[in-house]
């Protein structure tokens, strides 16, 4: 190669050099995205600490109009804080971080973002990076002022004292950079709406240029659940990562080396893939060549190995998207709140990823519009490239027409009154770029999108058919609740005569018993009253599960007598967001019985993510 | 008309009926007479249509039987309250005053009309009984006929229809019962019934009325019960024979048959409202090729209208059927006025003549 020939030539070029001159790489390749980097990056940070410590996370974003293009973003959290003595190279050194060599889905996955991010700022603004921050055990914060050198890709500190922060423990960062402030579909406001919806156990308060603050409030507390960081599958592995972490191993010999680093690796499988690559096993890993590197590759691809486990995988979970949705689009009032679905993890090229789907439908949710796609990778929120991602085409793809949506041939983004919620997570997701703005079109990822988005949308459409079913129980229930009745009372009145017992009649009409569902207002408190009203000649005795869009309730009703009913309340005062009704479902009955509640469905509680059998 | 006391006795058994069979546990039901084409027979004996056996269940088991059931609750005791009031309303105002009974108000006048008509077939009463009446004018009359008219001040008024009364005619009240409207006598050999104004008025300033000793009547299109009512007292009382002559198309014959043979709607009240001898002599298609009159071409609704006279019973003759068919042929009606191609003396001194002539 001419390139390295000619070495001695070049000026050492230091990555911190490189990526102001090419920034673009890291998405800050406009004036109104690199403020929505920014706060991406910072962002992202604190949500990956807090979820690391298990802390609810409580965000304040703040952007100020310096002058003219110049503006002053702040990002403070209440997450674990940083150790004074490593903040220079966690903020100021690109490359540095601990999560380099470590297969584990987190947001950020680089420690590239931030340290770009106050670069950036540095270069445009001339102004350092402001950061406080504060651990549990620590007495005082500490406040930095600091830039970066880009020659030696170190930090600059300016300034670093102990300062009082009234506060258990959290980090503030402000960054003063060039930009332009926009608000719509690709803003800090959209993104951090798209944040909310998908931690609903975080605060994010956020104010803009001019004051104006918009809280999205917590609506559960329970912190995620973190991912585990896992060894590496051998089916992933690049020449480059197998070469670099001979170099890095504490194995002795090549055979342990793969047993060590490795998941699925049992030292006899990797005695087999030395032999196959004809590599001697107890040959010290620091020795490994490119050529022996490239023969033990082709060995692992004809070694037959169990598949990644999904252990590494950090899902939502099904409970946070529909709290979240619920939330953040509950004042759209959509009609109907899809069971979020989980899939099965999957693998692609040895990473294994899993695909989770939430939907709102219906409701004051615009019908003329395109629907609205939220992507999600590993957590994050996707804005940029729409058409180019994965999760965009995989939607395509799909035959929207039968469950009502418009959709021209078949094909393109449907249109119709729905918000459509996808989370990509894997350790190794593929990008279409390094700023990670869309998930590649892989075939096994689009695959694995439809096959989760055609399960979300089968209960659409059972929803939609309960629907037309549940008017017509509904027209019954008046029925014989109240047009009957009134029958009984006009012909009374007219013939002066006392008001005749119905319920006769009112049994002999129905002879079901009716679960169903009224909004009441009582004390100036908005409820929910599910009612059982048996209207059969017997006593009946039943199992309900009411599921509210925020959670489920079970209860056991024992011996209703005729024409009794069994009353449950719920209070919605405090729910955030809209209602769109609860979903009845029963065991324990002769189905043929019961009207407005279906049969629970043998599968209910399987439909979690389900790992990969050992 | 039945007297007040038998109205509200025959109303409250109805009620009684549904009361009992609550009481008795059972779901309460009304059986009425099904109002259809498919269920009207003739009358031999008098020569009209009326409802035959087949009957419509309406049951409080379904939310349709049982909304009926309630709002003619509702009903019954509106009109038991005019009657006991002494009071009268349009069956407009009762549609009207139905947005008082919420949930059971009707959802359209047909709705309410339709109603007061199924309780005409249960009770076998009038809605006159009930104390109901049409809020439209009846039509008009200009010819030589006397009659008395009982007026606000309760006093019976004689007018002779045609020197008594200016161009527009003598116009028939909603009540043409004897207590309210007297036939004392006339001077004419027959009754032309004409559908539209323009003819009515064409008519009259031909003086057809004068020269051919005819009493005109202006059906205003689909004629009201208290025009039906009154060609028919006019025609049993008095002895004149009644034509018909109306534009040549489906919906004409239909105003035809409804005067002659009683009308599908009301076909409970067909022997007192139907004119089984009035004969047709508007335009048919026969006459559209005869005289080569302009015309229209048929749209999908009049040949969907000629189609299902083709099925109704009502039409079932030789000369009904071969006038529908050719019709049906040649794809085109028109209009009584296009007589007046020939020009505006054509239609009296002409046509009417050769019909009646053929006719008579």
């Amino acid at each position: 190669m001419p390139g390295r020939a000619k070495k001695e030539e070049y000026k050492q070029v230091s990555v911190s050099e490189f990526f102001e001159k090419n920034r673009h790489i890291l998405g800050f390749d406009s004036a109104q995205k690199s403020l929505f980097m920014i706060v991406k990056e910072a962002v992202d940070n604190s949500l990956d600490a807090c979820e690391e410590r298990a802390i609810l996370p409580e965000i304040k974003v703040r952007v100020d109009k310096v002058k003219d293009d110049i503006f002053r973003i702040t990002v403070e959290d209440n997450g674990p804080g940083i150790e004074r003595t490593v903040v220079p190279r966690v903020f100021g050194q690109l490359l540095y971080g601990s999560r380099f060599h470590v297969l584990r889905q987190t947001r950020g996955q680089q420690g590239l973002g931030i340290t770009a991010s106050i670069l950036y700022g540095q270069s445009t603004s001339g102004e350092p990076c402001i950061i406080t921050t504060k651990r549990r055990e620590d007495e005082v914060a500490f406040h930095f002022v600091m830039g970066i050198d880009v020659r030696s890709n170190k930090a600059d500190l300016k300034v670093e004292e102990p300062i009082i922060w009234d506060r258990e423990s959290g980090t503030s960062i402000t960054i003063t950079a060039k930009g332009r402030y926009v608000t719509g579909k690709q803003s800090i406001m959209e993104y951090l709406k798209e944040v909310a919806v998908v931690n609903p156990n975080a605060r994010i308060q956020f104010t803009d240029p001019e004051g104006k603050t918009v809280i999205f409030e917590r609506s559960i507390n329970e912190p995620a659940k973190p991912s585990k960081p896992t060894k590496p599958h051998p089916y992933g592995i690049e020449l480059g990562e197998l070469l670099s972490l001979s170099q890095f191993t504490e194995a002795s010999d090549i055979v342990k080396m793969l047993a060590t680093e490795f998941s699925r690796v049992s030292e006899n499988s990797a005695t087999e893939i030395v032999q196959k690559a004809g590599v001697d096993p107890g040959m010290n890993p620091k020795e490994l060549t490119k050529e022996q590197a490239e023969s033990i590759m082709k060995a692992i691809g004809e070694t037959k190995l169990m598949p990644p486990t999904g252990e590494s995988l950090s899902p939502i979970s099904e409970q946070f998207i529909r709290l979240g949705m619920l939330a953040v689009y509950g004042e759209e009032r959509p009609s109907f709140f899809g069971r979020p679905v989980s899939g099965k993890v999957r693998i692609y090229k040895g990473n294994p990823f899993s695909v989770e789907v939430g939907m709102v439908y219906g409701g004051d949710l615009p019908a003329d519009q395109p629907v609205k796609i939220v992507r999600y990778a590993n957590k994050v929120p996707l804005l940029f490239q729409p058409g180019s991602c994965a999760i965009t085409q995989a939607i395509s793809d799909i035959d929207w027409r039968q469950l009502g949506f418009d959709q021209k041939q078949g094909k393109g983004v449907p249109y119709g009154p729905a918000i459509i919620l996808v989370h990509v997570h894997g350790p190794r997701l593929p990008y279409i770029s390094e700023s990670k703005e869309a998930i590649a079109p892989i075939d096994e990822i689009m695959d694995e999108i439809r096959n989760v988005i055609r399960i979300e949308v089968r209960q659409l459409r059972k929803f939609n058919s309960r629907a037309e079913r549940n008017k017509k129980i509904g027209e019954k229930f008046n029925l014989v609740s109240v047009v009957v009745p009134e029958i009984a009372k006009k012909a009374s009145e007219i013939l002066s005569r006392e008001i005749p017992d119905c319920t006769m009649v009112i049994t002999r009409i129905a002879n079901v018993i009716f679960v169903r569902e009224d909004i009441i207002n009582e004390n100036g408190k908005k409820i929910s009253r599910s009612s059982v009203v048996n209207y059969t000649m017997d006593k009946i005795s039943m199992n309900l599960k009411i599921v509210f869009p925020f959670g489920e309730k079970d209860m056991e009703i024992r011996d209703l007598e005729p024409s009794k009913s069994y009353i449950f309340d719920q209070e919605l005062s405090g729910i955030i967001g809209g209602y769109s009704g609860a979903e009845y479902y029963f065991t324990g009955i002769n189905p043929v019985y019961v009207q407005g509640a279906e049969e629970l469905p043998a599968d209910w509680n399987l439909k979690g993510v389900e790992t990969v059998e050992e | 008309m039945r007297s007040n006391e038998n109205t509200e006795e025959t109303l409250k058994n109805f009620v009684r009926q549904i009361y009992d069979s609550i009481q008795r546990g059972e779901i309460p039901e009304i059986r009425l007479k099904s109002r259809t084409k498919e269920n009207i027979v003739l009358d031999s004996l008098l020569g009209v249509w009326k409802y035959g056996d087949q009957e419509v269940l309406r049951s409080a088991k379904k939310m349709d039987g049982a909304q009926f059931m309630a709002k003619t609750l509702y009903t019954i005791q509106f009109i038991l309250e005019m009657l006991g009031e002494s009071k009268s309303s349009t069956l407009r105002e009762m549609y009207y005053i139905s947005e008082g009974w919420k949930d059971y108000k009707f959802t359209a006048q047909d709705e309410s009309n339709l109603l007061v008509e199924d309780m005409e077939v249960i009770t076998e009463l009038l809605r006159e009984d009930f104390h109901l009446r049409p809020e439209e004018n009846g039509a008009s009359i200009i010819g030589n006929i006397t009659i008395e008219e009982k007026n606000r001040k309760n006093e019976f008024k004689r007018i002779n229809c045609r020197d008594d009364v200016g161009d527009a005619g003598y116009t028939i009240p909603y009540n043409v019962e004897s207590e309210k409207l007297r036939l004392i006598s006339h001077d004419a050999d027959m009754i032309v019934a004409l559908e539209t104004g323009g003819m009515f008025d064409r008519l009259v300033e031909n003086k057809f009325d004068e020269d051919f000793r005819a009493v005109l009547v202006h059906l205003k299109g689909q004629p009201a019960r208290s025009t039906r009512r009154l060609l028919k007292r006019m025609n049993e009382e008095m002895n004149l024979p009644v034509y018909i002559f109306t534009d040549g198309d489906p919906w004409s014959f239909r105003i035809y048959a409804s005067i002659a043979y009683g009308a599908i709607k009301t076909a409970h009240i067909s022997h007192w409202l139907a004119v089984p001898t009035a004969e047709f002599v508007g335009i048919t298609a026969s006459d559209i090729l005869t005289y080569d009159l302009p015309t229209d071409k048929l749209s999908d609704k009049d040949v969907a209208a000629l189609n299902a006279e083709l099925q109704d019973p009502r039409f079932n003759t030789e000369f009904w059927k071969s006038e529908i068919e050719t019709m049906l042929k040649i794809n085109q009606k028109a209009e009584q006025q296009a007589l007046a191609k020939y020009g505006l003396n054509f239609v009296t001194e002409t046509y009417l003549p050769e019909k009646l002539n053929l006719r008579s």
